[in-house]
């Protein structure tokens, strides 16, 4: 069986202009690799302004007028057109978004969670939530329930593929693991998950494997159990990422995240890279390496065959 | 109730204290006009034959030499016991003019209010739904060209090709010349209006279609109609169920707020068609330096801004959910 | 790209043409103002020919250079209204919301109040109470549309009032007037200048209408109200000419400074940075 979703060589850039009449093009994601399987959560993780709700938007085909993506999405074995998404999006492929902003304000929450009165009434029942809920508007739901409103929004569909984006910000640990739970049942009952999340720690909770994001490009992919080892990580910024975890005693990584506008040519994380070469100035593939991937010429762990 | 009641109680009473303001500052500034008007009215050379017993006279009924302070309390005290003063060019008392003329008016506002309403929500969606594509560019350049046309030029070049070129629709007047004003069928009336509405509605629509569809965009840019798309509802359903719940309450606010502009535009377009209306009494009256009247017509005008600023304000309390929930639990407090 | 100029670049390319047209115009109508009044009635009453592009009148007088004098006189008056409302907006604005609670609330009763009285209808009066004519005219436009910049401005100030920055700057010890000068209106230019702008099709039209309704300009001038007035007497008589070019030249004008502002709008406004 293939796999659920496959995204192979994924770029989008903006059209923006910055100063009086200069136009220019921005890449936010560049060649981006990634493999969801059924029954699998995997994980997204980056820094905010890393471009990674965009790699949401690119896959449901709804990014902005302004923007442009190339690159390759297959879908259950067959290319992922833009009529075949707009068939599938709401109904196999569904979003659980960030906020409690992604739902109408004017309109109750009942009607938005599903067109189906009883659906509505039993998914909303699962997470907890009881009849008066239907009635309410956005304005007057709490953080937590929230965020099992906009998960209802997502299962009243029963779906194959999830693609939850930053589900937890805002959450206390406990209320989050719980949030994230929900979505483990869901690759438990054999559902794709692709979880977006700027939280390794808590990706780390249900994810089976983590792709790490930096400047727009996947620098590494990992299946989660290597996150327990630091000499299991391949890329110095996973690994810087996993010295920043507070249980590994909170490094803070020196320097900051290129801004999309002002890339270096080469590695992005070249300039705050104790490996660093000369080579790093140039081209560096995306390759496999001991069982995961890796974008380094010289990754930290040793290469098995 | 009791919250809802009280807010429109305050609006009212702010409504009425800009009502007094609005009635001073006319007087005022009518008063202020150093136009003398004998002349205007008798004329330099009948004035010149006439004894100083018959211009004193003259100047006592146009209220000349009066101070304008005791005039204008003087005015006030009469107007609340439903007295406007008498018209000093029809000669009749100035609320039986505001009344006929009002009547006739209201029609004409009303007609050309609706229209360009739903008109400019049914463009200004079409607009914001091709954003970038050609029905918007078709759409957008169309309102900046009403919105650059005088609304008396626009009446002209209606009146040119429909009365004077096809012959279609009479020429002027809201009756028939020479007609008994009781003969007068609905159908002649309806004859007479049909241009005078056709140019408010056309003027009053740009504003209308560039609101909504800059109010839509902007709807259409927000997260929830993206997650909408994301959750594959269609370009329609979209616009049904999220755009057009969004966009009614400021379109609503707005079209109410545009009285103003309506009532603006049908004192040109009375006055280009010879409609028998308010807007036309008000030209008649300022060129003859009628005061009491046109200090009538000021003060109904703002009282129909203001009113229609009353009920969008109203409106908002109505179908605002944020409010009504605000409303509902003050009452829940109130009443625990 | 398909284009050689992108959007922002042909906007501005699109304002410059627009300030030269409305400058050519004014300067055209200027030089003509001594023609417009010419009158000869030999060749009275005809309709548009080569050597008459807008014909003439029933006084013989060539109506293409009255046209352009009236429109001159239009954009002279739309500027000079239009500045002034503009610098009434900015100062009434600013004190609004600066000068505490009270000054605050009269000056909003005084919007509201302005606002209230439909446009013509205040300009009809301002200009009444100031004898018509030019002075009545300038000071019934003038005096009338400040209303909607005021409170847009007024609303841009408070939020500037409570920008970190500003708390800082007045915590720092700096003057009230430092602040505003230093810190403020820098910030209120930009909506200054569109406010300005979007201003003149608005004065210009008003002006125009208030003259053809007879409390503007006096019917000895040829100004554009002036003229499509005049032209309502002989519409009946198949004259076409004399109302139709007359207020197509004014629509063009009108529609060139709103497309100027509109396209100003697109380059000042940060929120069309993507377009």
């Amino acid at each position: 069986m293939p796999p659920l979703l496959m995204v192979e060589h994924l770029s989008i850039s903006f059209t923006q202009y910055d100063r009086g009449t200069h136009r220019r093009v921005l890449p936010a994601i560049r060649d981006l690799e990634l493999t969801v399987e059924r029954g699998q959560v995997a994980a997204v993780v980056g820094s905010s302004g890393s471009g990674k709700s965009l790699l949401a938007h690119g896959i449901l085909g709804i990014l902005p007028y302004n923007a442009h993506m190339e690159g390759t999405l297959i879908y259950d074995g067959t290319p992922l057109t833009p009529e075949r998404i707009a068939a599938l999006r709401g109904r196999e492929i569904v979003l659980v978004p960030q906020s409690v902003g992604y739902l109408d304000p004017l309109r109750k929450v009942g009607p938005q969670v599903g067109r189906d009165k009883g659906v509505v009434r039993s998914v909303l029942n699962r997470y907890g939530l009881g009849p008066e809920t239907e009635g309410l508007y956005p304005f007057q739901l709490s953080g937590g329930m929230a965020r099992r409103v906009l998960i209802s929004t997502a299962v009243a569909a029963s779906p194959a593929l999830v693609i939850a984006d930053e589900p937890t910000p805002g959450l206390d640990a406990r209320a989050a693991g719980r949030i994230l739970s929900h979505f483990r049942e869901l690759a438990n009952a054999g559902a794709g998950v692709l979880l977006i999340t700027h939280d390794l720690e808590l990706a780390l909770t249900i994810a089976d494997k983590v792709a790490v994001f930096y400047a727009g490009e996947t620098i590494e992919e990992a299946p989660a159990g290597d996150f327990a080892r630091l000499d299991d990580l391949r890329h110095p910024y996973t690994r810087a990422l996993w010295r920043a975890l507070p249980q590994h005693g909170f490094h803070p990584i020196p320097g900051t995240q290129p801004y999309p506008g002002s890339l270096p040519e080469g590695c992005p994380f070249a300039p705050r890279c104790p490996r660093r070469t000369r080579d790093c100035g140039g081209e560096v593939p995306y390759r496999p390496w001991s069982g995961g991937f890796v974008r380094c010429l010289h990754p930290e762990r040793e290469g098995t065959a | 109730m009791g919250h809802r009641l009280g807010f429109a109680c305050k609006k009212l009473l702010r409504m009425l204290l800009l009502l007094l303001g609005v009635s001073l500052a006319a007087f005022l500034l009518m008063s202020a006009s150093p136009l003398d008007p004998l002349q205007t009215n008798v004329g330099q050379a009948a004035l010149g034959t006439m004894s100083q017993e018959q211009i004193a006279q003259l100047e006592d009924y146009w209220g000349v030499n009066d101070p304008p302070l005791e005039r204008y309390l003087g005015w006030l005290t009469a107007v609340f016991h439903g007295d406007m003063g008498t018209s000093l060019l029809y000669r009749v008392p100035v609320t039986q003019v505001l009344a006929e003329r009002l009547r006739s008016s209201l029609w004409l506002m009303a007609a050309a209010w609706a229209l360009s309403g739903t008109l400019g929500l049914l463009l200004g969606t079409v607009a914001a739904a091709s954003r970038g594509r050609w029905p918007d560019k078709l759409i957008r350049g169309w309102c900046l060209l009403i919105s650059s046309t005088p609304a008396f030029w626009l009446a002209i070049l209606l009146l040119m090709t429909f009365s004077v070129w096809l012959g279609w629709l009479p020429i002027g007047l809201s009756v028939p010349i020479g007609a008994e004003a009781n003969a007068v069928t609905f159908a002649d009336r309806l004859r007479h209006a049909v241009l005078p509405a056709l140019t408010l509605s056309i003027t009053g629509l740009a504003n209308m279609t560039l609101h909504t569809r800059e109010k839509l965009c902007d709807v259409l840019e927000s997260d929830y109609v993206l997650f909408a798309r994301a959750r594959g509802e269609s370009m329609p359903s979209i616009l049904w169920h999220h755009g057009l719940r969004n966009m009614a309450l400021p379109a609503i606010t707005l079209q109410f707020g545009s009285i103003s502009e309506i009532f603006g535009g049908s004192v040109l377009v009375e006055q280009v068609f010879s409609y028998q209306g308010l807007g036309q009494c008000a030209v008649t009256a300022g060129l003859g330096s009628d005061l009491p009247l046109l200090l009538g017509v000021t003060v109904v005008s703002a009282a129909l801004v203001f009113g229609g600023n009353l009920i969008a304000d109203l409106l908002y309390g109505v179908v605002d959910p944020k409010i009504r929930a605000r409303i509902k639990a003050h009452r829940q407090r109130g009443g625990a | 790209m398909a284009h050689a100029l992108n959007q922002r670049q042909r906007a501005l390319l699109l304002a410059a043409v627009a300030v030269l047209a409305l400058l050519a115009v004014t300067a055209v109508g200027l030089l003509l103002h001594d023609k417009a009044m010419v009158t000869d009635f030999s060749r009275k009453n005809l309709p548009p020919s080569l050597a008459y592009p807008f014909g003439t009148d029933w006084m013989g007088r060539d109506m293409l250079s009255r046209t352009l004098t009236g429109l001159s006189l239009s954009i002279r008056i739309g500027v000079l209204t239009a500045a002034v409302s503009a610098v009434v907006a900015l100062a009434l604005g600013t004190a609004a919301a600066t000068l505490g609670r009270w000054v605050d609330a009269a000056l909003s009763w005084c919007i509201d109040l302005v606002m209230g009285i439909p446009h013509i209808l205040l300009v009809m009066l301002i200009s009444l109470a100031f004898g018509k004519g030019f002075v009545g005219v300038v000071a019934g436009v003038s005096l009338s549309h400040w209303t909607s910049l005021a409170r847009l401005l007024r609303g841009e100030v408070l939020q500037l009032r409570n920008a970190p920055y500003v708390l800082m700057a007045e915590k720092l010890g700096r003057t009230r007037l430092q602040v505003v000068r230093d810190h403020m209106l820098p910030h209120l230019l930009p909506q200054f200048l569109t406010g300005l702008i979007l201003l003149f099709p608005h004065a210009i039209l008003h002006e125009a209408s208030v003259t053809f309704l007879g409390f503007g300009l006096s019917p000895e001038q040829p100004a554009i109200g002036v003229i499509l007035s005049e032209s309502m007497s002989y519409l009946t008589t198949g004259k076409w000419w004399l109302a139709l070019f007359p207020g197509l030249a004014l629509v063009g004008t009108v529609a060139l400074f709103a497309l100027l502002g509109d396209r100003l709008r697109r380059i000042l406004d940060p929120a069309t940075i993507h377009q």
